[in-house]
């Protein structure tokens, strides 16, 4: 890793990103090596790509229930290869639009709860002083806070949908992101390099942005993947509670289907196991790709498995 | 995944920010209850805030399809006191909670309290049985896994006790409604053929309770057991091991009198510290099986929708899981000699 002749004449900036570039690369290496991580990485693309691509290789009519062509839950067989619902729609076909729902939701969600986590951990961990212990006393409250219940009451007040959902996860998952970034933050601002920016005049947005994000950002990445999958099952359970949009597919919507009108009781099994297994995959795969990334990128875990 | 669960249970449990202030006993008592004291005036804030200050005029929820003329609208108004001061509003919700005074419920007309006293014991039951069934059989999965590291035994119970933690529970208990087959009741505590008589009331209830108890502790006991696991692992290399077998004590003595007392601490306070995630895990549950306790309380109330009651069960499980965790906390210096004089 000595840096070639050149180096002299390229700038500060290309060199940072020369050797960010080196970075990510070894990072892809070493993730790629572990075969569980891969495996769970290539099926998860295969997964995002067969949700995005639903509208062109199948009929969104089979969705519509006045346009169903079943009969009321018939099992499984040659036509309808994973049976029917109530309304006689394939539930092959639902659960793969499910799959659309619940994976927006969870990437969505996901997003806006590292982000509420990410900005107050760094800014507990940077500012200190009474800032730091306002926010730190703010982040235990909310981490003890039974989540499902507070999602519940705020979907009770805000109008029903797919956003509500996401805001509604959003918003209850983050404290455990706040608290990595926060250890992280301390560990990255106690190093010499950040005290000579200081000295050289850097100011907070300068430290930062320049030095504190950059070394956060990987161990955010790993936690992402990690938080999606919590996210999707938490969408799964509010949905199947009735909290989302009663118009879209979901699989947690499918399972309280199943269950109000009477497909469990009658032990219409076909209709319970696609959705929940669906659930389980997805958020198997992100659990994979999560511990993989996390194994490279967590330094404290790193020397465990070398 | 074993050794990250256990070091994000670590941290919560050793806070290492915890020595700031003195040393005395009586100090961290006190500075504990006062934080839980806060924890519970911020939760009644947010219950508070959450439904005054979001969209939705709860006036106009309540007489949605209903008939009414605008003396009986204003008189709703007054009685709900939404036209005073937001600060005003606040006082009176307040002090009307130490009255015991949680609002009265939109659809069924009844104080909210009386609805949640009479919807707690079916809940302390179905929890309280699901939670010692899971410590017991979590610890004693995670003890012997622990003791035969590595082995069959080991791998295949960690992969289960995984496999079931992230499994959402609702899907799990609808399963068992199908696989059961009717074997179980499958709704409700109590059914109307059952005859009088304390002895027979009492066998209905428990048959009621199997499915949700077993749901729950499916759910439940796998971080029981990752973390004995863990926790007696730790204690597996410790020098007063080797002293206890150079006794010539037998193999199991030394797991019983030494290894495991030893190791039982953060699963002690675990049973606490899990009352979060206990509360959620109840909502879910008894909507599926309509076990008659609060989550299904709060079930009815989201599809009212039936904002007071919402308002309180949010009030009274928030503050119970803070109260949760303060004995966590307190109980955890009294267990453990290094951290009460440190």
């Amino acid at each position: 890793m000595t840096a070639p002749a050149t180096a002299a004449a390229e700038t500060p900036r290309a060199i940072a990103w020369r050797r960010r570039r080196a970075g990510i690369a070894r990072t892809w290496h070493e993730f790629a090596a572990q075969k569980a991580a891969l495996a769970g990485f290539v099926l998860l693309v295969l997964t995002v790509l067969l949700a995005l691509l639903l509208p062109v290789i199948s009929d969104s009519d089979g969705l519509d229930v006045t346009k169903a062509t079943g009969h009321p839950l018939s099992p499984p067989d040659g036509q309808f290869w994973l049976g029917t619902d109530i309304d006689g729609r394939s539930v092959l076909l639902l659960t793969m639009w499910g799959t659309r729902i619940s994976l927006l939701v969870g990437f969505a969600a996901t997003v806006l709860s590292v982000l509420i986590g990410t900005v107050i951990g760094i800014a507990a961990a940077h500012f200190g002083g009474w800032i730091s212990t306002i926010l730190l006393r703010f982040t235990d409250f909310f981490l003890v806070l039974p989540s499902l219940v507070l999602a519940i009451a705020l979907s009770a007040v805000l109008p029903q949908g797919i956003w509500t959902i996401v805001l509604a996860i959003g918003v209850t998952a983050w404290p455990s992101t706040a608290r990595l970034v926060r250890a992280q933050t301390l560990t990255i601002e106690s190093r010499p390099y950040i005290e000579r920016s200081r000295a050289l005049g850097g100011g907070h947005l300068h430290v930062v942005g320049k030095h504190v994000l950059p070394g956060v950002a990987p161990l955010v990445l790993a936690n992402t993947t990690l938080v999606v999958g919590n996210s999707i099952i938490a969408d799964a359970t509010l949905s199947f509670l009735g909290v989302g949009d009663p118009t879209s597919i979901t699989w947690g919507a499918m399972l309280e289907t199943a269950l109000n009108n009477g497909a469990v009781s009658r032990g219409a099994w076909w209709n319970l196991l696609p959705p929940g297994i669906a659930i389980v995959l997805v958020v198997l795969f992100f659990t994979l790709v999560g511990r993989g990334l996390e194994t490279v990128l967590n330094p404290r875990l790193k020397g465990q498995h070398s | 995944m074993t050794q990250a669960l256990t070091s994000d249970q670590a941290a919560v449990l050793v806070d290492p920010d915890e020595n700031r202030g003195g040393t005395g006993t009586t100090r961290f008592v006190l500075t504990k209850i006062a934080e839980a004291l806060a924890s519970i005036l911020l939760v009644i804030v947010l219950g508070f805030l959450l439904f005054r200050l979001l969209p939705g005029d709860p006036v106009a929820f309540m007489v949605r399809e209903r008939p009414t003329d605008p003396a009986q609208i204003a008189e709703l108004r007054d009685r709900l006191g939404i036209d005073k001061p937001l600060l005003t509003q606040f006082w009176d919700y307040f002090t009307g909670l130490f009255r015991g005074d949680f609002g009265t419920s939109y659809i069924e007309r009844r104080p909210v309290l009386d609805m949640i006293g009479e919807r707690l014991w079916p809940t302390v039951l179905l929890v309280g049985s699901a939670t010692v069934l899971a410590v017991a059989l979590g610890l004693w999965l995670g003890i012997r896994a622990a003791w035969k590291r590595d082995s069959f035994f080991d791998r295949a119970q960690t992969g289960i006790a995984l496999t079931l933690w992230s499994v959402p529970q609702f899907w799990l208990g609808l399963l068992l409604l199908v696989v059961t087959g009717g074997l179980f009741p499958s709704r409700g505590m109590h059914s109307p053929d059952a005859g009088p008589g304390f002895f027979a009331q009492g066998l209905d209830v428990l048959h009621h309770l199997v499915l949700p108890c077993v749901t729950l502790l499916a759910v439940f006991y796998a971080q029981y057991m990752l973390v004995m696991r863990s926790s007696l692992l730790g204690e597996m290399n410790a020098d007063y091991l080797t002293t206890a077998r150079a006794k010539g004590l037998r193999d199991d003595l030394v797991r019983r009198r030494h290894a495991v007392p030893n190791a039982l601490l953060p699963t002690v306070t675990l049973v606490f510290m899990q009352f979060g995630m206990v509360v959620s895990g109840a909502v879910t549950v008894e909507a599926v099986f309509s076990w008659p306790g609060l989550g299904q309380l709060t079930y009815d109330a989201l599809h009212g929708p039936d904002l007071p009651v919402l308002q309180g069960v949010f009030v009274v499980l928030a503050s119970a899981v803070v109260l949760m965790n303060l004995l966590a906390e307190l109980l955890y210096r009294v267990l453990d000699p290094r951290v009460r004089t440190a």
